[in-house]
C-alpha cells in the first residue's frame, strides 16, 4: 500500500473576508499548496473539498467542480459536508484514495464564508449541525449543545469555568505569532470569566469566532514524491473516522465523546502507535470544553483529568503535551468547512519546522489532528509523522 | 399494537399525543426506547417497534441558559434548554420557568407542547413539578 505524504500546504489568513467568495478563498489556499508542492494542475488526480453551509451563506451549492475550476484543475472534484468536520472527512477520503492507489496527487481542503451574514444568521446556520426535530426545535444552538455537555461534564467529574478559561488563555497565547490566526491577542482568565454568557456555562470567550477562510493540502503517494523529487517530509500514517447519534439525547452519556474514541483507536491502529507515542496534537476546540473532551477521548488523559491540563501548564507549547500550538479554533478561527484540513496544515508546518511555534516542539515527530462535526457526531483523527 | 403501525408514526403525532395527554415512545423487543421518526431501533437495529406509554415525569440531566438564540427563539432569551431522562428515552426541551438560574439537575418535569408562529416546529416544553 502506498504511504501518503504531505507535499504542500496552504492557508488564507483566517478572519473576516466578507467581500470575497468561497471559490476565491479556496483558490488562494489551493494555489499556495500546489506551489508549495511544486505540482502542476494537470498532475492532480482529484479534488476533495469540505464546505458546510455554502447554500445558506453563499446561495451556492455544487462547490466541488467550482473550486477545482478556481485552481485550473479539471480532475474529478467532490464536496464533503460533515458540519465542522467537513474537511477532516475530506482529508480522510483523500488519504484513502492515495492509499488504495486510486490517486497519486490529491488537492484536499475546505473553505467557508460566514462573517457577512451577522450573528443571528450565523447562529441559525451553525445550529443546522444539530438535530432539527429534536434539538433545534427545543432552542438548542451550537453553543447551547456544547453547554449541555459541559454542564454534564462538571456534574460527572467536577471542574469549573475557571479551568475552562485557562484553555482560552492558552490558545490565544499560542496564536500570538501565527500570521494566519484571526485573534493575535492575549486574553486573561478574568477576561474570559467576565465575558457575556452565550449559553451557560460558556461565555463569549469560551467560544471560537465566526470566521471566513480556506485551507488546502496536496497529498501524494510516496512513489510520486520520489519520482517527482518533491520534498515531503511529513507522512500521514493513520486515519480514523467515526459517527455518533446526531442528537445528544440519544447518547448514553453526555460527558464523553465516544466517536472520537473510536476514530482515534482506528487511526492509532492504522499508524501502529499508542496514545503515549503522541508528541503534540491539534484538537477541535470550538469551545473551551471541547478541547477537554477531545484530550480525554484521544486517550491522552483519563476521563475527568483533562479539565486542569491547561491551568497546570501541561498543554502549553512548552508543556509536556503541547495542544493547539496553532491557536486552535478558539484563536486561529473556525471557518467551518476549512477547519479539519487546516489542522493538518498546521501540524505539518509544526512538524517540518516552518511554523512560528515550531521551535517549541522541535523534538516532536508524531502529531495527531482531531476534527469534530456537530457535537462530535462526525469525527476524524489523523496521525502525522516525520518520515524517516 | 401491530408492528407495521409504528413505521407511520411521525414526530408530529408524537407531539400531538403529548397535547392530548397520551404521550408515547417506541420500544424494540429488547426494551430500547426511542422517539419518532424511527423505523428501526437506533440501538440494536430491530425493526419491530411497538408504541408504549411514556412515563409522565422526567428528571433534568443537563441544562443550559441560552442567551444568544436563533431568531425563532430570540423573544424567549434567556431561556433554559434541558435534556431530561424519562426512563426509556431522554428528551430535549425548553424549561418553562421564570427564573432560568433556578433550574437544577434532578428537577422533575412533565411534558407540554408550545406552538408559535415564529417556529417551524412545535416546541417541547418541560414544566417543573
Ligand atoms: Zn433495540
Amino acid at each position: 500500500m502506498p504511504s501518503v505524504r504531505v507535499a504542500g500546504v496552504g492557508l488564507t489568513p483566517f478572519g473576516e473576508h466578507p467581500d470575497r467568495t468561497t471559490r476565491d478563498l479556496f483558490a488562494e489556499a489551493g494555489i499556495e499548496a500546489m506551489s508549495d508542492a511544486e505540482v502542476r494542475a494537470d498532475a492532480v488526480d482529484a479534488v476533495y473539498f469540505g464546505n458546510f453551509v455554502g447554500e445558506l451563506a453563499d446561495g451556492q451549492g455544487h462547490h466541488g467542480p467550482l473550486v477545482a475550476e478556481s485552481l485550473g484543475v479539471s480532475a474529478p472534484a467532490t464536496r464533503f459536508e460533515s458540519a465542522c468536520a467537513s474537511s477532516g472527512v475530506a482529508v480522510r477520503h483523500a488519504v484513502r484514495a492515495v492509499e488504495c492507489g486510486d490517486a497519486d496527487v490529491v488537492v484536499v481542503g475546505g473553505a467557508e464564508r460566514m462573517t457577512h451574514v451577522g450573528t443571528d444568521e450565523a447562529t441559525a446556520m451553525l445550529a443546522t449541525a444539530a438535530d432539527a426535530i429534536h434539538e433545534v426545535s427545543a432552542g438548542v444552538t451550537f453553543p447551547g449543545a456544547y453547554a449541555l455537555m459541559a454542564d454534564a461534564y462538571f456534574e460527572t467529574y467536577g471542574g469549573s469555568r475557571r479551568d475552562l478559561a485557562h484553555v482560552a488563555v492558552k490558545n490565544h497565547g499560542h496564536a500570538l505569532e501565527n500570521e494566519y490566526a484571526q485573534f493575535q491577542f492575549e486574553v486573561s482568565v478574568d477576561d474570559v470569566l467576565e465575558a457575556p454568557t452565550v449559553a451557560s456555562p460558556l461565555g463569549l470567550l469560551d467560544a471560537c469566532p465566526v470566521t471566513d477562510g480556506a485551507s488546502a493540502l496536496v497529498l501524494v503517494s510516496d512513489e510520486y514524491a520520489r519520482d517527482a523529487d518533491v520534498e515531503a517530509a511529513v507522512e500521514v500514517t493513520g486515519s480514523g473516522q467515526a459517527s455518533d447519534t446526531l442528537a445528544l439525547q440519544d447518547r448514553e452519556t453526555l460527558s464523553r465523546t465516544p466517536a472520537t474514541e473510536r476514530a482515534a483507536a482506528e487511526a492509532y491502529r492504522d499508524a501502529g502507535i499508542e496514545a503515549a507515542d503522541i508528541d503534540l496534537v491539534e484538537v477541535h476546540d470550538c469551545f473551551t470544553c471541547a478541547e477537554v473532551f477531545a484530550l480525554e477521548a484521544l486517550g491522552l488523559y483519563d476521563p475527568g483529568e483533562a479539565i486542569t491540563a491547561a491551568r497546570e501548564g501541561e498543554t502549553w507549547r512548552d508543556g509536556q503535551l503541547p495542544v493547539n500550538c496553532s491557536g486552535g479554533l478558539k484563536a486561529k478561527g473556525h471557518p467551518v468547512g476549512a477547519t479539519g484540513a487546516s489542522q493538518v496544515v498546521e501540524m505539518t508546518r509544526l512538524l517540518r519546522g516552518d511554523h512560528p511555534n515550531s521551535d517549541y516542539v522541535s523534538e516532536a515527530s508524531t502529531g495527531v489532528t482531531h476534527s469534530a462535526g456537530g457535537t462530535v457526531a462526525s469525527t476524524t483523527v489523523h496521525v502525522l509523522e516525520v518520515a524517516r | 399494537m401491530s408492528e407495521r403501525e409504528t413505521a407511520s408514526r411521525t414526530h408530529d403525532e408524537f407531539c400531538r399525543a403529548i397535547e392530548t395527554g397520551d404521550p408515547f415512545y417506541l420500544a424494540c423487543p429488547d426494551g430500547h426506547g426511542s422517539v419518532p421518526p424511527r423505523r428501526v431501533c437506533p440501538e440494536c437495529g430491530a425493526q419491530s417497534l411497538t408504541v408504549e406509554a411514556l412515563p409522565e415525569t422526567g428528571r433534568v440531566q443537563a441544562a443550559t441558559v441560552v442567551h444568544v438564540a436563533t431568531s425563532a427563539f430570540a423573544d424567549s432569551a434567556p431561556y433554559v434548554t434541558a435534556i431530561a431522562d424519562f426512563g426509556p428515552v431522554s428528551l430535549t426541551g425548553v424549561v418553562a420557568e421564570t427564573d432560568p438560574e433556578a433550574v437544577e439537575h434532578g428537577t422533575d418535569v412533565t411534558l407540554a407542547i408550545q406552538r408559535t408562529d415564529e417556529r417551524k416546529r412545535p416546541t417541547l416544553v418541560f414544566e417543573p413539578r
